[in-house]
C-alpha cells in the first residue's frame, strides 16, 4: 500500500490504482467522459487532467498510477481553463438540442457543459458526422450526438466480445462504424445494448423511449429479469404504466451494468394484446355444465377472437376456481390422489412454487409434482448430489472473470447465458485460457485458445482421457484427493484403459489436443499476465484456478448424470473446487429453475432437497402444513405424460409450462393431454398446451409480481412489480391459495378434514409466504425479504444472521467427502443408420427463449429471428442439393419438420442443429423419450437420428417426372450411409 | 426537430454465409503467408490492394477470419489510411499534390479544374471507370511544383489548363487503345 494526497486529503491505496479511481473512491469528483471503471484506459477526452506537484504538465488521471507521496491537485485555474477549452471543442461538434433530447437530465455531456458554462462554441466548425440510423427496432444511432469517446467500442470488445463496431476514418471523418458502414443488423452486433448503457450522450438511445418522456418524469423500478438463469437485475423506467426502457445498474450483483438483448429489449411481451385477461373454460364443457358465461368478456376479449381462442368462453374467477376445485375433488374421490399430477414452473417465484408443491402434497396428497428442470438440469442435481452432496453452481458468476482457465463444455454460453459469456470474455481479455469442448462451433470459440470438436455423444471418452493424462503426468492434486475425497483408487484404476489414443479413435479429437486440454485445465495455465491466485514466485499454491462451466450439452443425455459425475471427477482430481474461481458450474436455463428445485417442485424431494422418504423431514412439513404427506416419490414429467396416455393420470394442473413444445416427442404429449379428464393450465398466454385445457387461469407475468427468484449461482433475489397485471389476471400465488382454500373446503365437506387446515392458505403477501417456506426449508432458513433487498443472498442461509454462501464446499463437501465415481463411457441411445444417417442436436438461439411464449411476442426479438432454422454442414447440404436459406425437411423416426436451412461450418459433417422455440416446426416432434437417464430421468434432447430431405428437389423431380417419366423420386431421398 | 425512429422495420433477412466457399486462389497465396498473424494486417491489406487495385469487401472478410481479427478492426485500420480504397479505381489514377510547394504554386486551382472537368469529387471515380481523383500530401517532387501524377507518370509545373489538357489526351489515348484491342 502507498499513501498520496489528492486535494490535500491523505489517501492510502494499492500501487496499481489510478489517481482517478482513488479520487472517486474517496468522493473526490473529477470530470471525465471516456472513462469507465470496467473498460481499458483510453485517455482520449482530456477532461480528467490533474496536476501533480513537481511535474511540468497536467496528466490525465485515468491513466496515471498512484505513487508514494504523490501530491495531486484536481482543480487549479490552469486545469479548469484547459477543461473549459476541451468542452468548447466538444460543443463545436455536438448540437446542443438539450430541450428536445431524451438524454436530457441523464447526460454526462450536458452535465459538464453546464459545469463549465458552455452552451455555444467559440469555434466555427461544421458538425461533421450527420448520420442517423434506425435500422433496428432496439436502439438508434445518432452520429451528430457522438463525441467519439469510444466507450461503445471498448465495451463491445472487452466485455461483450462481439466486436461489431470500431473507429473508422480519421480527423473530421472519424466515426464509430460497423464494417463497411453497413447497418448494425448486417454486422456482428448481438443487440445487447451495452453500448447504449455506457454512452455518455444521446448518440445511442433505446428506440422505445424517444419522445415518450424526460428523465425526471419517469418512475424507476428495480427487479430481476425473468428470462434465463443468470438473474440479472434490471432497472425499468416507466411512465403512465408503460415501460419506456430497461437498463442495467452498477450495483447489480450478478450482471453489473450489462444485459443481453432479451433482458434489455424483450419486455414488450407484457403489453401484448394476446395476454390472457379472463379465466377461460372450454366452450363445450361450459355448455355441458351450464356454467354462467361472462358474455361481455367473451365478445370483447381479443384472445377469444383468434382461431385458437374460438374454443373458449370467459367466466368469472368465482366460477373458474369453483370448477377447478370441484373437478380436482371429484378426481380425488374417484381415482385417488395419485391420479392427479402437477407441473410447477421454473419462471414463477420461489413463493409460488413452494405453495404449488404444498398444494399438490398437502391439499391433494400426491408427490406427482415436477417441472421442466427435469428436462434441463435434473442430471446436474442428481450427479452433483452424488459426488458432492448438493447440486448447484459451486461458485458465483463474478468469480469467472478472475479464473486462469475457463473450461466450457456443452454450453452455447454466448447465446443461452449471454451475460455469463461476458464474464468469460473478460477472463480471456485478462489473459485466461479458454478451453471449449463442443461439437458445434459456438460463438465463444472465437475467443478460445483450444477448441475440441468431438462427434456428438463421444465426449465422455475425451473427459476420461483428460483424467488419464492428468494421472499419467502427475498433474493431479494428491493432497486434495487424500484429505477431501473417497473412492479415488477405483476411479484411477478405471481410467487407466482410456488413453487419449482411444478417445481419438472414438471422438475424432486428436490425442495431442486432449493432452493440451488436460494440462491447461489441471494446472490452470494462463495465456498471459499474472494469476490472481498463484503469484509468480509463490511455492505455496503452484496451480492456477480453473473453472468448469457446462449446460445442457452434458445433461440432456441418456448418460447425463454420469457425464456430470465425470466432470466432478476431473474437478476433484485436480483440486479445482472449493476455492474462488474454480468449481463446477451448471448454467441453469430459466429465471427460477434453481429456486423451483430448491422449493421441492420435484417428485422425490420436499423443499430444500429433503427426500420424501425421510420420515423426519416429512414430519416437519406435516406439522407446518397440517396433513399427511405421501412417502412415495411421484412421477417425473416424462413419466406423467406416459401415465396420462395410459389413463392412470386423470387430471393435471400445469402452472406456467408448455410441454406441448418443450417435452420430448410432442406427438405423444398431445395424445396424453387429450386423454386427460381435467387439464387446468395457468399461464400468461394461450400457449400450445393451454389449447388442450378444460380451464385456463390468467396469471401475472414476472414484470407484474413480487417474490423471489433464485438464480443459477444460488442467489435469492427480490422482485418488484414494474407493471400492473392486465385485466383480471392474478399472481400465481394468489390463484394457488384460492384453489387451496376451495379444495380444502370441498374435502372437509366430503371427508371431514379437520378445520385446523383452513389458515394454511391465508397469506397477506409473498413476504409472509417466505416466512413459512424458510421454516421448512433448511437451506433458506435465514431468508427474509428485507434481507434479500439489493444483493440478495446465496443459499445455504442457515440462520437469520448468516451472510449466505457464495462458494460451496470450501472446507468440506456437503456430503462430507467428495466421492469419485468409476464410470464407463456410454454412447447415445439412438444411433444413426442408413435410413437416418445424421445426428440432430437441439438448443437455443440468442433472440428466442424456450417455447417463444414471451420472445415471439416481443416486436424486436421477433424482428431479428422470426422463424426457425437448421444449421447444416456444407457436405451434408451438397449431398441433397440444399440451398443456403432455402427449405429443408428434417425427418426422424417420430415425425418431421420443415424449416430454413442455414449452411455453414458451425456444425461438423453428420450433425444438424435445430432450435426448439418454434410452434410451426417443433423440434420435439423429432426427439425421443424412449430411453431416459436412469438416475435423473432426463430425456436425450441432444442426440436423435435424422435424415434431411430437400423439398425443392422433390418438387422439381415431380415436375420433370410428368412429361418424361424419368428416374424415380426415391433416388433423391436415398442417401449413402455414413 | 425531434426525430422519431421508424415504427416498422424491414424484416431482418438471413443473408447466407458470405464465406462459405474457400478464399479465391490469388487471395489464398497472400493469406497463407500470414495466417493467424494479426500483426501482419497492414502488409496483407497492401498486398490485396496491389493485386486487386482496391480492397474488395469479401477479401477483407476473409482477411479478418484468417488473421484472427474482428472485421470491424480490419475496416477501422483500412479506413484510417488514405492509401487504401474500397471501390475499384479508374484506369487512370490521378493524384494531385497538396504539399506546401505545390500549394503555394496553385495546386488548389488544379484540383478545382479537374473536379469540374471530370465531374467527380476527391476519392471518387468517373462512371465510365476511366479516372479516379485523389489528393496526396507530398510527392517529394517539390522542384517540379505543382505536380500531378497519373498512374506512374509524373507531370511537373502544371496549370489548371494544362492539367485539363492532359485529361483530354489520356481520354484520346484510351480510345485509341480500345480501338486497337477491338481490332
Amino acid at each position: 500500500m502507498i499513501t498520496l494526497t489528492i486535494d490535500g486529503n491523505r489517501i492510502t491505496t494499492s500501487p496499481d490504482t489510478t489517481v482517478l479511481t482513488a479520487a472517486l473512491a474517496h468522493g473526490i469528483e473529477i470530470p471525465r467522459l471516456c472513462h469507465h471503471p470496467d473498460l481499458s484506459v483510453s485517455g482520449g477526452c482530456r477532461l480528467c487532467l490533474v496536476q501533480v506537484q513537481g511535474r511540468a504538465n497536467p496528466a490525465p488521471s485515468c491513466g496515471l498510477l498512484c505513487e508514494e507521496n504523490m501530491a495531486v491537485q484536481t482543480s487549479t485555474d490552469l486545469i479548469e481553463k484547459m477543461r473549459r477549452d476541451v468542452m468548447d471543442l466538444f460543443v463545436s461538434d455536438h448540437p446542443m438540442r438539450c430541450a428536445i433530447c431524451d438524454k436530457n437530465g441523464a447526460c454526462d455531456f450536458q452535465k459538464y457543459a453546464y459545469q463549465y458554462g458552455i452552451a455555444e462554441t467559440t469555434h466555427d466548425f461544421e458538425i461533421s458526422k450527420p448520420l442517423y440510423q434506425d435500422d433496428n427496432p432496439f436502439f438508434i444511432r445518432d452520429h451528430e450526438m457522438c463525441i467519439l469517446c469510444g466507450k461503445c467500442v471498448r465495451v463491445c470488445d472487452e466485455v461483450v466480445g462481439a466486436n461489431a463496431i470500431d473507429f473508422a476514418g480519421r480527423s473530421f471523418g472519424a466515426r464509430i462504424a460497423t464494417p463497411f458502414d453497413l447497418a448494425l443488423s448486417e454486422s456482428a452486433c448481438v443487440f445487447c445494448g451495452s453500448c447504449v448503457q455506457v454512452c455518455p450522450t444521446a448518440a445511442l438511445l433505446p428506440a422505445s423511449r424517444i419522445g415518450k418522456g424526460r428523465e425526471w418524469e419517469l418512475q424507476r423500478t428495480r427487479t430481476v429479469c425473468g428470462y434465463c438463469g443468470v438473474g440479472c437485475q434490471i432497472e425499468y423506467a416507466t411512465r403512465r404504466g408503460q415501460i419506456l426502457y430497461g437498463q442495467g445498474f452498477r450495483d447489480a450483483p450478478a450482471n453489473g451494468e450489462y444485459l443481453c438483448v432479451k433482458g434489455r429489449f424483450g419486455w414488450d411481451f407484457a403489453a401484448s394484446p394476446e395476454r390472457l385477461t379472463h379465466p377461460l373454460v372450454n366452450k363445450e364443457l361450459a355448455a355441458a355444465l351450464h356454467l354462467p358465461i361472462d358474455e361481455n368478456a367473451t365478445l370483447n376479449d381479443p384472445v377469444l377472437q383468434t382461431r385458437e381462442g374460438k374454443n373458449f368462453v370467459a367466466v368469472t374467477w368465482e366460477t373458474a376456481l369453483d370448477l377447478a376445485a370441484q373437478r380436482l375433488a371429484d378426481t380425488l374421490r374417484e381415482t385417488g390422489a395419485d391420479s392427479i399430477a402437477g407441473l410447477a414452473s421454473a419462471r414463477c417465484t420461489n413463493e409460488e412454487n413452494y405453495l404449488f408443491q404444498k398444494f399438490m402434497r398437502a391439499s391433494i396428497g400426491t408427490n406427482n409434482i415436477d417441472h421442466c428442470a427435469r428436462l434441463c438440469h435434473a442430471s446436474s442435481v442428481t450427479g452433483l448430489g452424488m459426488a458432492f452432496g448438493s447440486g448447484a453452481m459451486t461458485n458465483p458468476i463474478r468469480d469467472i472473470r478472475h479464473a486462469d482457465c475457463v473450461f466450457i463444455t456443452g454450453s452455447n454460453t454466448a447465446e443461452s447465458h449471454p451475460v455469463i459469456s461476458y464474464e468469460v470474455v473478460r477472463a480471456v481479455k485478462n489473459g485466461a485460457h479458454l478451453l471449449i469442448i463442443d461439437p458445434r462451433r459456438v460463438p465463444l470459440v472465437d475467443h478460445a485458445t483450444l477448441w475440441l470438436q468431438p462427434t456428438p455423444g463421444t465426449d465422455s471418452y475425451v473427459f476420461l482421457a483428460m483424467a488419464h493424462v492428468i494421472l499419467r503426468e502427475s498433474w493431479h492434486d494428491a493432497e486434495f484427493i487424500q484429505t477431501r475425497t473417497e473412492g479415488f483408487d477405483a476411479f484411477a484404476e478405471a481410467v487407466k484403459q482410456f488413453t487419449p489414443e482411444i478417445a481419438e479413435l472414438q471422438s475424432g479429437v486428436p490425442a495431442e489436443k486432449i493432452e493440451q486440454a488436460a494440462r491447461m485445465y489441471a494446472l490452470g495455465e494462463r495465456k498471459f499476465g499474472a494469476s490472481a491466485f498463484c503469484p509468480p514466485n509463490a511455492a505455496s499454491e503452484p496451480r492456477g484456478h480453473s473453472s468448469i462451466l457446462y449446460a445442457m450439452g452434458i445433461t440432456q443425455r441418456t448418460n447425463g448424470t454420469e457425464l456430470v459425475l465425470t466432470l466432478a471427477n476431473l474437478a476433484m482430481l485436480t483440486g479445482q473446487i472449493g476455492k474462488p474461481s474454480t468449481g463446477i458450474n451448471p448454467l441453469r436455463g430459466q429465471s427460477n429453475v434453481q429456486g423451483a428445485c430448491d422449493m421441492g417442485a420435484l417428485p422425490d424431494v420436499l423443499p430444500g432437497y429433503q427426500k420424501v422418504s425421510n420420515a423426519e423431514a416429512r414430519q416437519r412439513v406435516e406439522n407446518e402444513w397440517g396433513g399427511a404427506v405421501s412417502p412415495k416419490p411421484g412421477l417425473t414429467v416424462v413419466e406423467m405424460m406416459q401415465a396420462a396416455f395410459d389413463k392412470k393420470i386423470r387430471a393435471m394442473y400445469i402452472m406456467g409450462e408448455n410441454p406441448m413444445l418443450s417435452d420430448p416427442d410432442v406427438t405423444h404429449v398431445e395424445h396424453a393431454l387429450k386423454a386427460l379428464d381435467t387439464l387446468i393450465v395457468q399461464d400468461i398466454f394461450l400457449t400450445e398446451t393451454a389449447q388442450y385445457a378444460h380451464l385456463i387461469l390468467p396469471a401475472a407475468a414476472w414484470l407484474e409480481k413480487d417474490g423471489t427468484f433464485t438464480n443459477t449461482e444460488r442467489r435469492v433475489q427480490l422482485l418488484a412489480p414494474v407493471l400492473a397485471a392486465p385485466g383480471s389476471a392474478k399472481t400465481d400465488w394468489e390463484i394457488v391459495c384460492e384453489l387451496g382454500k376451495r379444495l380444502d373446503a370441498q374435502r372437509s365437506d366430503n371427508e371431514k378434514v379437520e378445520s385446523s387446515r383452513a389458515p394454511r392458505w391465508r397469506f397477506d403477501g409473498t413476504e409472509q409466504i417466505m416466512l413459512e417456506l424458510a421454516r421448512v426449508t433448511p437451506i433458506y432458513h435465514g431468508a427474509r425479504h428485507p434481507r434479500l433487498r439489493g444483493n440478495g443472498l446465496a443459499w445455504p442461509i442457515p440462520d437469520e444472521n448468516h451472510p449466505g454462501t457464495p462458494v460451496l464446499h470450501t472446507e468440506k463437501f456437503s456430503r462430507g467427502l467428495g466421492k469419485f465415481h468409476a464410470l464407463m463411457p456410454q454412447l447415445p441411445y439412438e444411433q444413426t443408420d442408413a435410413e437416418y444417417p445424421l445426428i440432430l442436436t437441439t438448443g437455443r438461439i440468442l433472440y428466442q427463449y424456450h417455447t417463444g411464449g414471451m420472445t415471439r411476442r416481443s416486436e424486436g426479438l421477433a424482428w431479428r429471428e422470426p422463424r426457425g432454422f437448421a444449421e447444416i454442414n456444407p457436405t451434408d447440404a451438397a449431398r441433397i442439393g440444399l440451398r443456403d436459406g432455402g427449405w429443408v425437411i428434417i425427418k426422424s423416426r417420430r415425425g418431421q419438420v420443415r424449416t430454413q436451412a442455414r449452411i455453414g461450418e458451425r456444425v461438423p459433417p453428420g450433425v444438424v442443429f435445430y432450435s426448439f422455440h418454434w410452434k410451426e416446426g417443433p423440434a420435439n416432434v423429432l426427439t425421443h423419450a424412449e430411453k431416459l437417464d436412469p438416475y435423473a430421468k432426463i430425456p436425450e434432447f441432444k442426440v436423435s437420428a435424422v435424415r434431411l430431405e430437400n423439398p425443392a428437389a422433390e418438387h422439381d423431380a415431380k415436375k420433370s417426372a410428368k412429361p418424361k417419366r424419368s428416374e424415380p423420386t426415391d433416388e433423391i431421398m436415398a442417401q449413402p450411409a455414413e | 426537430m425531434l426525430r422519431h425512429p421508424k415504427k416498422k422495420h424491414r424484416q431482418y433477412l438471413y443473408q447466407g454465409d458470405p464465406l462459405a466457399a474457400p478464399p479465391p486462389p490469388e487471395l489464398e497465396t497472400i493469406l497463407e503467408r500470414h495466417r493467424g498473424r494479426d500483426d501482419a494486417l497492414i502488409t496483407v491489406l497492401e498486398e490485396i490492394q496491389n493485386h486487386y487495385g482496391y480492397l474488395p469487401q469479401r477479401q477483407l472478410q476473409y482477411t479478418a477470419r484468417e488473421l484472427g481479427l474482428p472485421l470491424s478492426r480490419v475496416y477501422g485500420v483500412a479506413t484510417f489510411y488514405n492509401l487504401f480504397h474500397f471501390t475499384a479505381p479508374g484506369r487512370y489514377m490521378v493524384r494531385v499534390c497538396r504539399g506546401t510547394a505545390c500549394h503555394v504554386n496553385g495546386s488548389r486551382q488544379i484540383i478545382h479544374a479537374l473536379k469540374d472537368k471530370l465531374a467527380i469529387n476527391e476519392d471518387e471515380s468517373t462512371p465510365d471507370g476511366l479516372f479516379s481523383l485523389q489528393t496526396v500530401a507530398c510527392m517529394g517532387a517539390c522542384s517540379l511544383a505543382p505536380v500531378l501524377v497519373v498512374n506512374d507518370n509524373t507531370y511537373g509545373r502544371m496549370s489548371p489548363e494544362s492539367a485539363v489538357d492532359e485529361m483530354e489526351k489520356l481520354k484520346r489515348e484510351n480510345a485509341i487503345l480500345d480501338a486497337e484491342v477491338r481490332a
